[in-house]
C-alpha cells in the first residue's frame, strides 16, 4: 500500500498567547497529487504549513511525511520536504548560487553536487545570468523565483508553496504555473496555499478549504465545483437597458450601469433560455464573461467571505 | 558519500568564514588597531612608567589578557550578530527547516565563532610581537586555553542571540557584562595587587581563569594567579554548561519556533 505524500492526523495548535489556529486537522494528500489548501486569512493554513516544516510545534496530533513520522524521525521526515515559504526568507546580501548551495549544504548535499544542481535551478528559474549578484538587487518575481529553486535543490518529493506567486505580475506568475506542473509532471507532489483562486482551479486536482482551525470542505476541484447549483455572469449590453428588468423564473438580475447586466442563474438552466427570455425583454447582449470564477463562488458560499484565501 | 551531517556543519561554517572575510573591515581590522593602540599606551607609554607586574614586564604581562580579550569579544561577536542576523532575516529558517539536528546548528555556528576568534587572536598575537619578545614556554595550554575561550564565548554569543529581540539586545551583554568582566579579569592587572575583597569577588569572574591559563601558557607558571587546573576546570563546566543550554534552547525552539 502506498503511503499518503503526507498524513496530518487530529492535528491542533494553540500558541502561547490562547490563540487556537488549529482544531484538529486531519488530512491526507496522495503522493503525485497537485493539492491547493486554501483559507481566508487567518484561517491557519500558514500554522498548518509550519507545522509541517517544523517551525510550528504542534501542541498534539501528528504529521508524517511518505510514512515517516516527523515527531519521531524528523532528519529522515525533512529530508522528503522542499519548503517554499510566503515571506523572503533568504539573506539578501549573499549572491543567489551561494544561497542555493548553502542550502543544499543544509541538506548534506556536497558542495560538487550542490553546484552543478545550483547552476540547473538557476537556469530552469530564468536567473543563471544574475548567479553572482546580490539578492537584494533582485525584482520581486526573481526572489519568489530564486525561492522555488532553492526547494527544488535538494528534489524534494514533497513540495509546499505558501503563496509562492503573492504581488507577482501575471506574467511571472503563468511563467510559474508552468514550472510547477512541470514539477508535478516529474513526479514531485505539490500543494499550494493561494491568494488566487483561479490559480488553483487551474492548477490543482484536490483541495481542502480551512477556515477558523478546521477543514470545512475536501475532495477533488472537479467534485467540489460540481456542488456549485448557481453561477453568476456579467453582461454588456448593447444600448441602454431598461428602466424595469425582465423577470426571469428562479434567474436573477441587477445592474451596475445603463450598459451591464449582473445574471445569477441556476447551473441546469440552458445558457440559450436566459439569451431568449432577455431578447423577449428588447436587451442585446454584446458579450459576457463569468462574475467570478467557479472556485471563487464556492469558497465564499463556504467561508461566508468576500475576500478570498 | 559524505557524512550529511558533516557536509551541513561544513557549510555553516564556511559560510562563517565568508562572511567574516567578506566584512574583514568590521571584523579583522578594528581589533587590530584597538590592540595596537592598547599595546602602544598602556604597554609602551604607561607600562614604562608602571614597571614590573608579578615579576614580569608590564607589556608581557599584558599581552596574554589582550590576546584573550579580543579573542573573547570576538567570538562572542560573531555569532551573536550572526545568529541574531538570520533570525532577523529570517534565513534562520533554512537551517530549521533542514534535516539536520540541532547540535549541527550549534556546533557550525560555533566554528564560526572560534574561528573568528582565533583568526582575530592570531593577528593581535602578531602585532603582540612587534612590541615583545614573548617566549611560550607551554605551547599546548596557550592553544587550548584559546580554544576553550573561544567556544565559551562563542556559546554564551549563541545564548544572547537566541534570546534577543532587537539588535539592541545583542549590544546589552557585551556593553553591561562581558566588558566589566574582561577587563576586572585580571587583563591590565595581577589579582594579587587587589584588597583581599576584591581577590575574592575576582574568583567569580569566568574570565580571570581564561586570561590565567593563557599567561601560563605564553609567561609560564610564575605569571599566574591561580592553578592551571582549577582554570581547566572552570572552563570545562562552562563548555558544558552553555552547550547544554544551547541545545536545550534548540530543543525547545526558544526564540526560533513558535
Amino acid at each position: 500500500m502506498t503511503e499518503p505524500a503526507l498524513c496530518i492526523k487530529n492535528l491542533h495548535k494553540t500558541y502561547d498567547n490562547r490563540v487556537t489556529a488549529l482544531k484538529g486537522i486531519s488530512l491526507d494528500v496522495e503522493p503525485g497529487d497537485f493539492f491547493a489548501l486554501l483559507g481566508p486569512n487567518g484561517a491557519g493554513k500558514s500554522t498548518l504549513i509550519g507545522v509541517v516544516s517544523s517551525l510550528v510545534n504542534a501542541s498534539s496530533g501528528s504529521v508524517s511525511v511518505f510514512g515517516i513520522d516527523l515527531q519521531a524521525e524528523r532528519s529522515a521526515a525533512m529530508r522528503q520536504i522542499g519548503l517554499v515559504p510566503q515571506e523572503i526568507n533568504f539573506n539578501m546580501f549573499e549572491k543567489p548560487i551561494d544561497i542555493l548551495v548553502n542550502y543544499a549544504g543544509f541538506y548534506g548535499v556536497p558542495r560538487e553536487l550542490a553546484l552543478q544542481r545550483a547552476e540547473t535551478q538557476l537556469k530552469a528559474a530564468h536567473l543563471w545570468e544574475k548567479a553572482e549578484v546580490m539578492s537584494r538587487t533582485l525584482s520581486g518575481g526573481m526572489k519568489r523565483r530564486l525561492m522555488i529553486a532553492r526547494a527544488m535543490m535538494t528534489e524534494p518529493k514533497l513540495l509546499i508553496l505558501d503563496e509562492p506567486t503573492a504581488g507577482v505580475d501575471i506574467e511571472i506568475r503563468r511563467g510559474m504555473w508552468k514550472t510547477l506542473q512541470e514539477v508535478n509532471a516529474a513526479g514531485t507532489t505539490v500543494i499550494l496555499t493561494t491568494h488566487y483562486l483561479e490559480e488553483a482551479e487551474s492548477l490543482c486536482r484536490n483541495l481542502a478549504i480551512i477556515d477558523k482551525g478546521t477543514i470545512i470542505e475536501r475532495g477533488p476541484m472537479k467534485s467540489l465545483l460540481a456542488k456549485l447549483d448557481v453561477e453568476g455572469f456579467v453582461l454588456d449590453i448593447d444600448g441602454a437597458l431598461p428602466a424595469v428588468l425582465p423577470r426571469i423564473a428562479n434567474v436573477d438580475l441587477s445592474t451596475t450601469d445603463s450598459h451591464t447586466l449582473l445574471v445569477e442563474k441556476p447551473r441546469d438552466l440552458p445558457l440559450n433560455a436566459l439569451f431568449d427570455a432577455l431578447a423577449e425583454a428588447g436587451i442585446k447582449v454584446r458579450s459576457m464573461r463569468n462574475q467570478t470564477n467557479r472556485l471563487e463562488e464556492l469558497f465564499v458560499r463556504l467561508t461566508g467571505k468576500e475576500q478570498a484565501a | 558519500m559524505s557524512n550529511p551531517n558533516f557536509t551541513a556543519f561544513k557549510t555553516i561554517a564556511r559560510r562563517e568564514v565568508m562572511r567574516i572575510l567578506r566584512i574583514w573591515g568590521q571584523t579583522l581590522v578594528p581589533p587590530a588597531i584597538t590592540m595596537t593602540l592598547y599595546f602602544l599606551i598602556f604597554g609602551k607609554l604607561i607600562g614604562s612608567r608602571i614597571g614590573d607586574m608579578g615579576g614580569f614586564d608590564y607589556m608581557d604581562f599584558i599581552v596574554p589578557g589582550l590576546v584573550m580579550m579580543s579573542v573573547i569579544q570576538n567570538a562572542y561577536g560573531n555569532i551573536s550578530s550572526s545568529f541574531f542576523g538570520a533570525k532577523f532575516g529570517r534565513h534562520i529558517e533554512e537551517l530549521l527547516v533542514s534535516p539536520m539536528p540541532n547540535y549541527v546548528i550549534l556546533a557550525g555556528y560555533v566554528a564560526g565563532g572560534v574561528l573568528r576568534g582565533l583568526m582575530v587572536g592570531l593577528i593581535v598575537l602578531g602585532i603582540a610581537m612587534l612590541f615583545t619578545h614573548v617566549r611560550v614556554p607551554h605551547p599546548l595550554v596557550m592553544l587550548s586555553t584559546i580554544l576553550l575561550g573561544a567556544i565559551i564565548f562563542s556559546l554564551a554569543g549563541f545564548v544572547n542571540a537566541v534570546y534577543a529581540k532587537k539588535f539592541d539586545d545583542i549590544a546589552i551583554v557585551p556593553t553591561f557584562i562581558l566588558t566589566p568582566l574582561t577587563y576586572l579579569g585580571g587583563v591590565f592587572y595581577s589579582v594579587r595587587v587587589l584588597p583581599e575583597w576584591a581577590q575574592t569577588a575576582t574568583q567569580a569572574n569566568p574570565i580571570f581563569y581564561m586570561v590565567n591559563a593563557f599567561r601560563y601558557g605564553l609567561l609560564g607558571e610564575n605569571a599566574t594567579d591561580v592553578s592551571i587546573g582549577l582554570s581547566y576546570t572552570v572552563m570545562g563546566v562552562f563548555v558544558l554548561g552553555l552547550t547544554a543550554l544551547g541545545m536545550f534552547l534548540l530543543k525547545r525552539g526558544i526564540g526560533l519556533r513558535s
